[in-house]
């Protein structure tokens, strides 16, 4: 008799942990079981998110390039893996090693954006006034992804990369249809340096999960990539109320176009804070 | 012990000192103001020129700044070296003008503790009605603290009935929290008045360094309950510098301080340009400097 | 000297209210379109009222919807030629305009105190300089825009809707106008209900410059003016300065539109002091951060957080301040506080303020005789007020300040970031290092140390959380209102 195989659990990837759905609900995508998230999972990953942003935002420019060079080289690694997913998933050979090359291409970009950030976006004001005044990028906090379905996993890492090198903490939802690359990255996210928290990664109904995501209170910025313009508008209305920064990208297919207006998606979660110190003792 | 200064931010200090600059004193206020501000002077002499003669002529100048303005008051004070404060008392005998005499070695203070006792005794027997003294900046810059103070306190005992001013000349203090400090210092050790500088040096009583003092005297009255006077001394050198003077007290310490018991405005030329500003208050003409008599 | 000194003489400064006999206004003043003053489409003329006297000073047509879409098409119309002019020539526009603004800077700076209530004194030192100064910086910026976005190829957004607030008329417009026309964008800007004049001064200033027709237009008008622009499909983007509440329906409005927005939203910033501050010149801070304008000031210091080893100290500096402050004639160049800007938000401070003394926080307000025409409001300050009260969590947007106190700096940095607004931060300290720390931690577009209320056109302005997105001043004002070209 052959050997049975021992198949994969996936799982959500919530404050550094790989959970079940807290509803207990899962899904089948091929032979596999995928976790169904819940609204209480998006609470859950935006509290673990909220909890990991200011740490993550405090490290140096450095240490968090260094963190994603590594999460680059963790990718790397796995490449054959994924692109067994992707081509299990109805991409052809060569499309899919051109999507995880891709990606692997586009988080080390980012990776580099890290300690260029400040100096790009950044200013020394000269003010007519005694004042050293500056002004600086910070992150804008925790901000939400809404992937694409393809290419889910280019897409994803276009629209997570940024946020991570400009110091914030994400919460994603995966591709509806095509979830499997991405929770397969949170297991390969999961053994790089990234601390818990930095990165949680959901799977489930768009229609219920989104939603929650968007009308969350304690999150600072939305980046939809879903490409449902219907989804779009209620997430905007969801942002008014608590004025979150929203931006709404077309899926990333390429390395190019994911790295084309790198500087525009990091600006779209940063904000910019500007100091003015005295100068006169 | 270290020092502890209490801080001052320079910025801040000379933004405010600015915008009280830029109070709009004007028709009645203006007149009232100089007034006032005539009545405040220490009208002063203190070069190697000085004779009897030319103190003479400025003692009846501050008597009655200007005949032909009968309103004008007298000047508060006037301000002269210790040999010269006999014929100042003299002069102004019987008038209410009172005789100062800088002392303790003025302008630099680099003599002997003895040698600035002996000074100020001198000015006292004279008749001296008030002392300027200087504070050692020597002591003070090296950090001897207890000798500044010793300094001030040995002499306001020689001092008796006279009225001591203390002198920081805060263009040699480097700081507004040297400045600050040593109006502190100053005041712990008895000082009547505290007085920004000496006229010698390359600058006066600039506005930063009246509104520090002022805080200071401000601050040393809410812990110690005892008033000290202030004066601005150097620079003040036209109308609209000593109305912005005047300004600063009135509204860092209140309405309380503007008497000349409190504020006093050390200077010479300033009083023929207030004189000129209040003729232009009453004739509406621009004047010119021929008009006033010169000393 | 003499510890019974003699009767002082009180000395007061005599009244000095600035001349208003070289104004030049009209008894009524029509809608600005296509580069001309026009009649509305109904007719409809609204009095403007000077706060301090409630006295009608002219008449101000105010927009309806076909002037709103008369305005778009006309400003449709002329963008592309506007954006196609060489840089240099746009800019040489924007500096005819800052000349102008500086030629008239007097007159611009009464109409701003007789419409809006505010001192002459800052409208003449603050309001009307820096507006010039706005225009001045962006004029540079036109021939740049490349720096400004990094090296990147850009282009004009199209024709912007502007809504401006009334607590710095003439400054918020130019705030607007300035990057957008540099950019290459036309521009419609409604002015707030209460203060239209110094924008139709503007308009008239526009003409002087020869400014092309449609490039800029000015719809005076209610809110109903500035939802009819935000509703309308013609316009490439909305810059909205206002309340957060307005902020939130114009954000709800544009969902799944495609349309650009800045929002520059409301605050209650917290102004920090620490035991290691130079107290006199914090005590100046706090006035200027909450008085100032009489705390119409979207970012100003209307929590004060005092840590409370100085707390009575520096309580009783403050009161004695305020207690010489100069309340009244706004024209008077002597006064400090001036008249708060309508019936209406007189109305909502003296609720805000009732509500802080139900809730049981200690209020003083300084004894001032104030006018008995107009509306006023007696610089206020409160104290055990705790982080729950509405008048600590609530933009009163008036001069009342509410004090909180704390012992650490981790419990400052918390109580000053615990607000849903981010717009701005005052810290004194005089230790460098403190400060930048401080600075860093804190949850706000702007963090002046040991100043408040510093304005600059080259140092970018604007919130974090619910104060808004998008910034204002410098490269970064440029961002909102240029594409990247591929």
């Amino acid at each position: 008799m052959d050997r049975l195989p021992v198949r994969k659990t996936y799982k959500l990837w919530i404050g550094g942990a790989f959970v079940r759905s807290e509803s207990g609900r899962s899904d089948t995508v091929g032979v596999f079981n995928i976790p169904r998230g819940s609204r209480k999972d998006v609470r859950d990953a935006v509290a673990a998110a909220r909890r990991a942003a200011e740490p993550w935002a405090k490290r140096t420019a450095y240490n968090r390039g260094q963190i994603l060079y590594r999460a680059a080289e963790a990718l790397e690694s796995r490449r054959a893996q994924l692109i067994a997913v992707l081509t299990d998933a109805g991409s052809d050979s060569s499309q899919a090693e051109a999507e995880v090359d891709a990606a692997v291409d586009v988080l080390l970009h980012y990776a580099g954006w890290t300690d260029k950030l400040q100096g790009v976006l950044g200013a020394i004001n000269p003010v007519a006034a005694p004042f050293l005044s500056f002004s600086l990028p910070e992150p804008t906090g925790v901000v939400g992804v809404v992937a694409p379905d393809a290419p889910a996993l280019l897409g994803l890492v276009a629209e997570v990369s940024p946020a991570l090198a400009a110091g914030n903490t994400v919460v994603a939802i995966l591709s509806e249809s095509r979830p499997l690359a991405g929770l397969d990255l949170a297991e390969v996210l999961g053994v790089s340096d990234i601390p818990g928290g930095v990165v949680n990664l959901l799977s489930g109904r768009r229609g219920e999960l989104v939603p929650a995501l968007g009308a969350h209170r304690d999150l600072n910025a939305i980046v939809d990539a879903s490409g449902e313009p219907a989804l779009g508008t209620e997430l905007d209305k969801l942002a008014a109320e608590t004025i979150k920064r929203t931006s709404h990208h077309a899926a990333a297919s390429s390395y190019e176009l994911a790295v084309e207006d790198s500087l525009e998606r990091l600006a779209a979660v940063t904000e910019l804070k500007t100091a003015w110190h005295p100068v006169g003792a | 012990m270290s020092r502890q200064l209490a801080h001052v931010d320079r910025v801040g200090v000379e933004e405010r000192a600015a915008a009280l600059g830029a109070r709009s004193i004007k028709t009645t206020a203006k007149q009232q103001g100089i007034r006032l501000a005539v009545s405040m002077l220490d009208l002063t002499t203190l070069e190697g020129a000085d004779t009897a003669g030319k103190v003479r002529q400025l003692c009846a100048k501050a008597v009655c700044p200007a005949p032909a303005m009968p309103e004008i008051p007298s000047v508060a004070a006037i301000c002269v070296y210790p040999a010269l404060v006999t014929v100042a008392r003299e002069a102004l005998a019987g008038s209410g003008v009172k005789t100062a005499s800088v002392a303790t070695g003025f302008p630099a203070g680099q003599v002997s503790l003895e040698a600035k006792l002996r000074d100020t005794e001198d000015a006292v027997a004279a008749g001296a009605d008030e002392i300027d003294m200087v504070i050692s900046r020597e002591a003070f810059l090296a950090g001897d603290d207890l000798r500044v103070m010793r300094e001030v306190s040995r002499i306001k005992d020689a001092c008796g009935d006279a009225h001591l001013k203390v002198i920081l000349e805060t263009a040699e203090l480097g700081s507004y929290d040297h400045v600050r400090h040593a109006s502190m210092l100053a005041m712990e050790a008895g000082a009547d008045f505290i007085k920004t500088s000496t006229g010698k040096a390359a600058s006066g009583a600039t506005p930063g360094v009246c509104l520090v003092m002022l805080e200071a005297i401000r601050d040393y009255l809410d812990r110690s309950g005892r008033i000290v006077g202030f004066k601005a001394a150097g620079g003040v050198s036209t109308s609209k510098a000593a109305l912005h003077r005047l300004v600063m007290v009135k509204e860092t310490l209140g309405d309380d301080w503007l008497t000349p018991e409190r504020f006093r405005i050390g200077a010479s030329s300033v009083l023929n340009d207030l004189l000129m500003q209040y003729a232009k208050t009453e004739s509406g003409r621009y004047g010119r400097s021929e008009d006033f008599s010169r000393e | 000297m003499s510890v019974e000194p003699r009767a002082s003489i009180v000395w007061d400064y005599a009244p000095s209210p600035e001349a208003t006999d070289h104004l030049r206004l009209s008894e009524r003043y029509g809608l600005f379109i296509d580069g001309a003053f026009c009649e509305p489409a109904q007719a409809r003329y609204e009095p403007t009222i000077n706060p301090a006297t409630e006295e009608t000073i002219t008449e101000v047509a105010w927009a309806g919807p076909q002037d709103v879409q008369r305005a778009i098409e006309t400003a449709r119309a002329a963008q592309p030629r506007w954006a196609a002019l060489p840089d240099r020539e746009r800019g040489k526009y924007l500096f005819r305009i800052a000349r102008l603004i500086q030629e008239r800077a007097r007159e611009l700076a009464v109409v701003e105190t007789l419409d809006g209530g505010k001192p002459l004194r800052e409208s003449r030192d603050v309001d009307i300089p820096l507006a010039a100064a706005h225009f001045f910086h962006y004029a540079g910026w036109a021939d740049k825009l490349r720096y400004g976005m990094v090296a990147r190829d850009v282009a004009a957004l199209g024709v912007v809707g502007q809504i401006v607030p009334w607590n710095f008329p003439l400054l918020m417009a130019a705030w607007k106008l300035a990057p957008a026309l540099a950019c290459g964008n036309t521009a419609i800007l409604k002015p707030a209900e209460t203060t239209p004049l110094t924008a139709l001064l503007l308009a008239e200033i526009c003409q002087e410059a020869e400014l092309p027709a449609g490039v800029v237009s000015i719809l005076p008008g209610d809110g109903a003016v500035g939802a009819a622009l935000v509703r309308s499909p013609g316009l490439d983007k909305i810059a909205f300065t206002g309340s957060t509440a307005v902020g939130r329906e114009i954000q709800t409005e544009l969902a799944g539109r495609g349309v650009e927005l800045t929002l520059e939203l409301g605050g209650k910033s917290a102004n920090i002091v620490f035991e290691d501050a130079a107290l006199d010149q914090a005590v100046e801070g706090i006035v200027n951060g909450i008085f100032f304008n009489q705390g119409h000031v979207c970012c100003a210091g209307s929590r004060l957080l005092i840590q409370e080893s100085v707390h009575d100290e520096l309580i009783a500096k403050l009161w004695t301040r305020m207690g010489r402050l100069r309340i009244g004639d706004p024209l008077d160049k002597n006064t400090d506080v001036g008249a708060i800007n309508s019936a209406e938000q007189l109305e909502r401070i003296e609720t805000l303020v009732a509500a802080g003394e139900e809730e049981g926080a200690t209020r003083r307000s300084v004894a001032c005789s104030l006018p008995e025409r107009g509306y006023w409001f007696a610089p206020t300050l409160f104290t055990e007020v705790s982080p729950a009260h509405r008048i600590a969590e609530e933009e009163i947007f008036g001069p009342v300040v509410s004090v909180l106190s704390f012992r650490t700096q981790a419990e400052a940095i918390e109580k000053a970031n615990n607000s849903r607004y981010g717009l701005a931060a005052g810290i004194w300290t005089d230790k460098g290092a403190k400060a930048f720390e401080v600075a860093a931690a804190l949850r706000a577009g702007v963090v002046w140390q040991n100043t408040y209320n510093h304005f600059d056109p080259t140092a970018a302005f604007g919130g974090y959380k619910e104060s808004g997105f998008g910034r204002e001043g410098g490269s970064a004002g440029l961002r909102p209102y240029l594409k990247v070209v591929r």
